[in-house]
């Protein structure tokens, strides 16, 4: 192998991250490596999104570097970044399809928008890609007609569109039937591997992440808290990994969001336990 | 107390220079993308088809109401002096130097820019916008480039059909109705409504006008806060802007075109 396919394709260092006084990230490192799906997981809220945008460089850190594919994003030009966009294929939690255009003129969007393929060609390449997904033949539905499962697969085959090194995945099972669930589940893995790709998922839903990723990140109070293969953090001794990963109620994180005594909130003499 | 009023008055203050300093950077940035569109025309077509043509049905409809009522109104004061004879150049005279422009760009607001805000705000609220930015595509150029140039070349075609129509109006009541002399009515419009005094002035303002409805239409849509309440109340502040922005600036305009 050589260097090039041994580095990390991402790699975040020191990264710190605030929305107005909320710390949503204070010091995360995390390497992705390539031709591996690697999940990022975490509750709700603790910026998960927010990471993926930070390596598309839709948001800008608060210090820290994000390199893809050895560019520190932050320091290119506008063009170098849309250069590297073009090679990275993000699907959206709402699919983010483009809703005054088809099934097939979305999956055409980025191929029209940055080639100048013939027609003909381009009419291929859509139907490839929309076999890819199992949705060829609803190629000429409007985007309304979809179901949640559907548009999601609709968005992956325009994300695979311009074949991308990576693809990144916010909350891909968000919402979903158990039968779109599987879909997703294997198509997420067997375009990785068919296509070479390398793939983040950003999720909370333990068991399909873990059934795919070849590598977690769990994610809390704007640090990583536990590394590992899926095998080794459902093993690890860690509270916190052991509270998420096993879906437990109370823990590291708290089931009560902070508050000041409960007696003393409701005016009860204090020492007494309500 | 005071110090509290004080720091609000502040706040909005910051809080409208810096809406007003966006709004002028993505003008720039809508102008920067208009020539990559002459290569791309039929997207400038699209446009120009979902903000000109399906605001023709109300524009002439107005028009044509907005002209008959000018005929009446005209004619029941012009017959006092027994001037009823010039109806024809009061009618054109307030159409095109006045009411074409201003009430097309109002109505203009209401029908195409609301539609314009709401579209794009959405856009944004489904991530429809985000997307797009991550395929590499830049929603300013592709989205409200086109969008704004159609507004721009609409604008004053809109109110020239306003217009036309209203004169048609006037004529129907005036004329039909009222017992004008036909001659008479044609004739004193000719007379009277100069080509560069009144009509190229009125074309200069509807350009003016399209301009402004549609650029705060695209800035509203495009800042609006992407959640349902946030689109809705950007739509409210897209008619109300316009409206007021469309109202001030016709009477600078016409303190400089005709008040000398």
């Amino acid at each position: 192998m050589t260097a090039e396919t041994t580095t990390p394709l991402v790699t975040i260092r020191n990264l710190h991250f605030r929305r107005g006084s909320k710390v949503i990230f204070d010091g995360v490192d995390l390497d992705i490596q390539r031709g591996r799906v690697t999940a990022i997981m975490g509750p709700s809220g603790t910026g998960k999104t927010t990471l993926l945008k930070l390596i598309g460089a839709q948001l800008r850190p608060h210090a820290g570097t994000i390199e893809v594919d050895g560019h520190n994003v932050q320091r290119l030009s506008r063009a170098a970044l849309y250069q590297l966009r073009q090679r990275i294929g993000m699907l959206f939690q709402s699919g983010a399809l483009l809703t005054d255009l088809n099934v097939f003129d979305n999956v055409a969007f980025p191929l029209r928008e940055h080639t100048q393929l013939p027609a003909a060609m381009i009419r291929d390449l859509v139907l490839m890609k929309l076999q890819a997904v199992g949705l060829r033949g609803a190629r000429d539905l409007q985007t309304a007609q979809l179901s949640g499962g559907m548009a999601r697969r609709v968005a992956l085959a325009r994300a695979i569109a311009l074949d991308p090194m990576m693809i990144m995945y916010d909350e891909p099972f968000t919402g979903q039937d158990p039968i779109s669930m599987g879909v997703l589940v294997t198509l997420i893995r067997r375009l990785n591997d068919a296509l070479g790709l390398s793939s983040i998922i950003v999720s909370h839903d333990v068991n399909e992440t873990a059934a795919i990723a070849d590598d977690i990140y769990l994610i809390s109070n704007g640090r990583v808290v536990a590394h590992g293969t899926p095998a080794e953090l459902m093993a690890s001794d860690s509270p916190w990994a052991s509270q998420f990963l096993h879906a437990r109620p109370d823990g590291p994180v708290p089931f009560h969001y902070p508050a000041p005594d409960y007696a003393a909130d409701l005016g009860i003499a204090t020492g007494a336990t309500p | 107390m005071i110090s509290e009023s004080l720091r609000q008055i502040g706040a909005t203050t910051l809080t409208q220079l810096a809406r007003l300093g966006r709004a002028n950077l993505l003008f720039v940035q809508i102008l920067a993308g208009i020539p990559a569109l002459f290569a791309r025309f039929r997207l400038v077509v699209q446009q120009l088809y979902a903000v000109g043509v399906l605001s023709l049905v109300i524009i002439v409809v107005s028009g044509l109401f907005v002209g008959m009522v000018l005929g009446l109104q005209g004619y029941n004061t012009l017959v006092d002096f027994g001037a009823e004879e010039s109806l024809g150049s009061v009618v054109a005279l307030t159409l095109v130097r006045e009411l074409g422009p201003v009430v097309t760009a109002l109505l203009f607001a209401g029908r195409a820019g609301s539609a314009l805000t709401a579209e794009i705000g959405l856009m944004k609220a489904t991530e429809q916008l985000s997307g797009m930015e991550m395929m590499a595509v830049d929603p300013i150029r592709r989205i409200l480039s086109p969008r704004f140039l159609a507004g721009f070349l609409s604008m004053p075609l809109l109110a020239a059909i306003f217009s036309a129509v209203g004169v048609l109006g006037g004529w129907f009541v005036g004329v039909g109705l009222l017992g004008v002399d036909e001659g008479a009515y044609w004739s004193q419009m000719q007379a009277n409504v100069d080509p560069q005094e009144d009509i190229l002035n009125g074309i200069i303002k509807s350009v003016a006008f399209g301009v402004v409805a549609t650029w705060i239409a695209l800035f509203e849509g495009y800042d609006a806060i992407p959640t349902s309440e946030g689109v809705s109340r950007a739509t409210t502040r897209t008619v109300v802007e316009t409206s007021l922005a469309v109202l001030g600036l016709d009477f600078m305009l016409t303190a400089l075109m005709f008040g000398a």
